[in-house]
């Protein structure tokens, strides 16, 4: 007797922006209430570039290294913060030490403090989501496709990239439910391989598309 | 609740949101304090300390505040889970929130990031008292004990405002107010005050009338709420003199239709405000995809991406010289208007601000970050 595979349950997403009262004028200052700042600050700055902007071509990567570029006027930091790929780390303290490293490092190298001009301060915010479940379910490979043309980019979004960094889920939704319920290791290796944060959403969709029509074929 | 039904952008808001929360099922109401004139010259002064300008307020003034905000107290009716008080003329109804409701929260549409002190320091006790504070920009937010969120104000796409016109429409209204469409229109669509610079746009607009023949429209009209306006107005006009290519139209309440012609009329949107809250004039602009011109101040900086929805200015020499930037390039014009569009597409409209609104009261029942539903 085979146990029974369970069904992919899509949900959505959607949030809201809370502000801390906190900002920056200069590097260290960034540097020191990043060190301490909440997930959900490094989420923001991380990820809302990529939400609300999504018309423009060329997206900057954070908001860490467009304050360096916009209000210190450093290109050479700017490329190195924005140089940061999200795909490498597995959680989001992880990833605010990498920022925080790299901060460091530099100033130890540039030790002359730039401040910023006024109303180009770096504000702190943080980014509240809330999850909810949508009627879509998929129980074998070509439900799934067709359910993924049909969600919303919202639901793309949450299991690519959000369940991911703020729930703790190892790899996107879809990579371990195509690994452990259907047993596409392959697929679900191609899958986890996709940097969600070249594309848009919709390119991302597309991307997803055309690999599990492949596998169909 | 807020302190008008009628003018500016707070009330021009919840006219369009009252109505679709109720679609939503939610029982949403709309209220307005009551307040003679003396109170409201007493709360614009507050406004303007609040947006950084030096004003004098004295004894007599912060007790009119008092006498009023506590016969407003006393008198209305309220009632609700949630309130959602508007601005700081209603501020003091806090006191009431032992007795009604759930959750109390302050909606602040000013750009409070260089307040007087004398005002924010009066405020900031009623202010504490609330669940939560909304801001429209992050440059607003103080440092408080309270929760604070980002809540941008949005237009509502399918209002006269600001849906798509048939040019007879728009020549029609551009008839009626004596307004020939011969030649470029570049138009500031405001309430008259102060902190909208109507007078700096008379001056940027006399700079680019050097070299480029083109005309200016100031629209705009009054709020009950704001005793100030019609003196703003009178030194608007004689500043515009006799100069038959300035138009100075002061247009009645509810003139949707003819702000939407004009705007939709016009080469250039500008907003060359000296403070804002937010200034939803821009991203009514936006959306109609006109290129805009408008300072770099407040929440109008979330609209205004500097070179890619738009340009920003800080001077009137600055904002003659994109204008006249704007005018000399309609290709590049006409793809920032595009963008603009976009921008407001995904960021601006009002279905956005009522998910934030409703994802706000979750928040605060629930705390965390990750809200699952």
């Amino acid at each position: 007797m085979t146990a029974e595979r369970p069904p992919f349950h899509f949900y959505s997403r959607t949030h809201l922006t809370e502000l801390t009262g906190l900002k920056a004028r200069t590097l260290p200052e960034l540097r020191d209430v990043l060190r301490t700042a909440p997930d959900a600050v490094v989420y923001y700055h991380t990820h809302h570039f990529f939400e609300e902007h999504l018309f423009l071509r060329q997206v900057p990567s954070n908001d860490f290294a467009y304050w360096a570029g916009a209000a210190l006027f450093d290109s050479v930091l700017e490329e190195t913060l924005a140089a940061v790929n999200i795909m490498d780390f597995a959680s989001l303290p992880a990833l605010r030490d990498r920022f925080v490293s790299i901060i460091d490092e530099y100033l130890s190298m540039h030790p002359d403090v730039r401040t910023a001009p006024e109303g180009m301060e770096f504000h702190f915010m943080k980014s509240i989501t809330a999850v909810m479940p949508t009627p879509y379910t998929a129980g074998n490979l070509r439900e799934f496709l067709e359910t993924i043309r049909q969600v919303s980019s919202n639901s793309i979004y949450f299991h690519f990239i959000e369940a991911r960094l703020r729930l703790g889920h190892v790899q996107n939704d879809f990579s371990l439910w195509l690994r452990d319920s259907l047993g596409e290791d392959d697929l679900a290796g191609r899958v986890g391989r996709l940097d969600p944060y070249m594309y848009s959403l919709e390119g991302l969709r597309s991307a997803l598309i055309q690999l599990i029509e492949r596998r169909l074929r | 609740m807020n302190s008008t039904y009628v003018g500016g952008g707070v009330a021009e808001i919840l006219s369009h949101m009252v109505p679709l929360l109720r679609q939503l099922g939610v029982d949403a109401r709309w209220d307005v304090i009551k307040g003679n004139e003396d109170f409201f010259r007493v709360t614009k002064t507050f406004h303007n300390a609040l947006h950084g300008r030096a004003e004098t307020l004295t004894e007599a003034d912060f007790a009119r505040f008092r006498e009023t905000s506590e016969a407003n107290i006393r008198e209305l009716e309220l009632f609700g889970d949630y309130m959602f008080i508007h601005d700081p003329q209603p501020i003091a109804l806090v006191a009431r929130k032992k007795e009604i409701g759930r959750r109390w929260v302050w909606r602040c549409h000013i750009d409070v990031s260089h307040p007087a002190p004398s005002v924010w320091e009066y405020l900031q006790p009623f202010i504490l008292q609330y669940d939560g504070a909304v801001f429209s920009a992050p440059a607003f937010s103080p440092s408080l004990a309270i929760r604070q969120f980002l809540v941008s104000p949005s237009i509502d796409p399918l209002s006269d405002k600001n849906r798509d016109l048939p040019d007879a429409t728009i020549d029609a209204v551009l008839a009626k107010y004596a307004v020939p469409r011969d030649k470029p229109i570049i138009t500031q669509v405001s309430r008259f005050d102060y902190l909208k610079d109507p007078v700096g746009v008379i001056r940027a607009f006399e700079i680019v009338r050097r070299t480029v023949d083109c005309r200016l429209v100031l629209a705009g009209g009054t709020a009950t709420d704001d005793p100030e306006s019609e003196a703003v107005l009178a030194e608007v006009r004689q500043r515009a003199g006799g100069n038959p290519d300035i138009h100075v139209l002061l247009v009645p309440p509810n003139s949707d239709l003819e702000i939407n012609a004009f705007q939709t009329a016009s080469t250039i949107v500008i907003q060359k405000s000296l403070r804002e809250g937010f200034g939803l004039t821009v991203s009514e602009a936006l959306w109609k995809a006109r290129p805009v011109v408008a300072s770099a101040v407040g929440g109008i900086t979330l609209q205004v991406l500097h070179n890619v929805t738009g340009l920003l200015s800080h001077t009137v020499e600055g904002t003659a010289l994109a204008i006249r930037q704007l005018l000399a390039n309609p290709e590049y014009a006409r793809w920032l208007g595009q963008n603009g569009r976009e921008h407001v597409r995904h960021n601006f409209l009002i279905t956005r601000h009522i998910k934030d609104y409703l994802l706000l009261f979750l928040a605060l029942e629930q705390g965390g970050d990750v809200l699952m539903l």
